[in-house]
């Protein structure tokens, strides 16, 4: 990362493993399990939210100095609200395809704790640059988890990926299906899906100790 | 030392300012997009009316609309006529497409006659009767476009809805369902059945088309629910129309 310096890289690399917004800081579960059910609606939730976090983070760090700190919650929710319409609103005039298959995600993102989370933990104080990057990076965290656990449960739920089908036809028993593969349903339900984050925090904490809180 | 910040006088005047300002940037932005947003539904509901007759980009697997450029010329090309029925009573609209399904149910209830639209397109020989219906599913508004032939038999269908489960529910919109409605018969003996979505209908391939059922989405119970009772309470207002066609 010739760009950054050691401590900028440091913002974006972080929360992609050793600090992941989901899986080590447990923030932001409930989007990521009502909406991985489908690869694409991963992927789509995740350029949404890394849009809102890159620019609430840098209003909220602009903006650090003047917020009252008793409606400081207010003052972030309101930024994050507003964030939320003007993309709703531009993609309705300018993409409008697109905006129906983001408009249930994009009033998902309004209840993403993590957004909340780095404007409090981070953009209040923290300069502009470094709340961009600092945003970016858990954005990217959150995203590397949705695609991980949308894959799996698209895959094995509905032996599909991005809509495609690529462990055969169920209904014509071809490919996995006619040595006796069956969809496994249940992947599809929001319970799978904190399995699979619980996998995912499992095998990361096995292969770094370090993240192993002590009792 | 208490900060400038803290005091409660600070604290009001920001949470004024900071109100108006996102308010007014709000409602510059909804306002002056309001034209563009209303034109893109416009051509919407056109590309849906079409796309249940037939008229679309579909290939194989996909469910295509046609381009938003062609849609006002094919609109024009195959839709015939625009009717809307109100009390037994039907009128020719060309603004038919634009009535509100919504507002008309939401009339009904209060009393006041329902209109129903209803459009007659014509291909490649087959006369198309298209209706607009609309219903609940699990979060929120589900609707649909259903072509019919003068019998009150299936012969395309699009769904749409405004916030069901991705994976779940949002399959509705997904070709491999709504094209086992296209065949399926309304009407059962003289009288209007409807069609149910049916878990463990037992017709994975839904070849059985006179049963009256489609094979539901699982784990999307309530939304099929709510398409089998957006059929039934809908279409079912229709029923005058099209046995008076046959007289």
């Amino acid at each position: 990362m010739g760009l950054l310096s050691k401590k900028d890289s440091k913002l974006i690399l972080d929360p992609l493993a050793d600090n992941n917004p989901i899986t080590i800081q447990v923030l932001g579960i409930c989007s990521a399990l009502a909406i991985t059910a489908e690869l694409e609606a991963s992927i789509v939730m995740s350029i949404s939210v890394l849009f809102v976090m890159g620019v609430g983070n840098v209003v909220i760090s602009l903006m650090r100095n003047v917020i009252p700190s008793k409606i400081r919650i207010i003052a972030q929710l309101i930024v994050v609200a507003t964030l939320v319409i003007i993309v709703d609103l531009v993609l309705k005039a300018f993409a409008y395809e697109l905006s129906k298959t983001l408009s249930v995600f994009v009033g998902l993102i309004i209840t993403n704790c993590i957004i909340m989370g780095r404007f409090e933990a981070f953009a209040l104080a923290n300069g502009t640059w470094r709340s961009f990057l600092d945003g970016v990076g858990n954005a990217l965290g959150y995203a590397v988890i949705l695609i991980i656990v949308g894959f799996f449960r698209e895959l094995l739920g509905s032996g599909t990926l991005l809509g495609i089908p690529v462990l055969g036809d169920p209904i014509e028993k071809t490919g996995l299906y006619a040595i006796g593969y069956e969809n496994n349903g249940f992947m599809l339900l929001s319970p799978m899906a904190l399995i699979v984050v619980g996998i995912i925090i499992w095998v990361q904490r096995t292969r770094n100790k370090a993240l192993v809180e002590d009792n | 030392m208490e900060n400038r910040t803290d005091k409660n006088s600070y604290t009001i005047v920001f949470a004024i300012i900071m109100v108006i300002v996102v308010g007014a940037l709000l409602a510059f932005l909804a306002s002056s997009l309001k034209p563009r947003i209303a034109e893109n539904e416009r051509l919407e509901k056109q590309q849906n009316i079409l796309y249940a007759m037939g008229v679309n980009d579909n290939d194989e697997t996909s469910a295509n609309f046609v381009s938003t450029k062609e849609a006002p010329k094919l609109f024009e090309k195959y839709i015939k006529k625009q009717l809307v029925i109100q009390d037994g009573e039907v009128t020719e609209n060309d603004e038919a497409y634009l009535i509100d399904v919504k507002k008309e149910q939401a009339n009904a209830k209060a009393g006041i006659p329902r209109r129903l639209p209803l459009f007659i397109g014509e291909k490649d020989g087959k006369t198309y009767y298209i209706a607009p219906i609309r219903g609940k599913g699990l979060w929120d508004a589900i609707w649909a476009y259903i072509a019919m032939d003068k019998n009150m038999v299936v012969k395309g269908a699009f769904f749409d809805h405004a916030a069901e489960t991705p994976g779940l529910g949002a399959n509705i919109k997904q070709r491999y369902f709504m094209d086992d409605f296209i065949g399926e018969h309304l009407m059962s003996n003289g009288t209007f059945k409807g069609i149910d979505v049916a878990k463990g209908n037992a017709d994975p391939r839904n070849e059985d088309k006179t049963d009256h059922a489609v094979d539901a989405i699982a784990g999307a119970t309530i939304t099929g629910d709510g398409v089998s009772a957006m059929i039934r309470n809908d279409l079912k207002l229709y029923v005058p129309y099209f046995e008076n066609l046959k007289q």
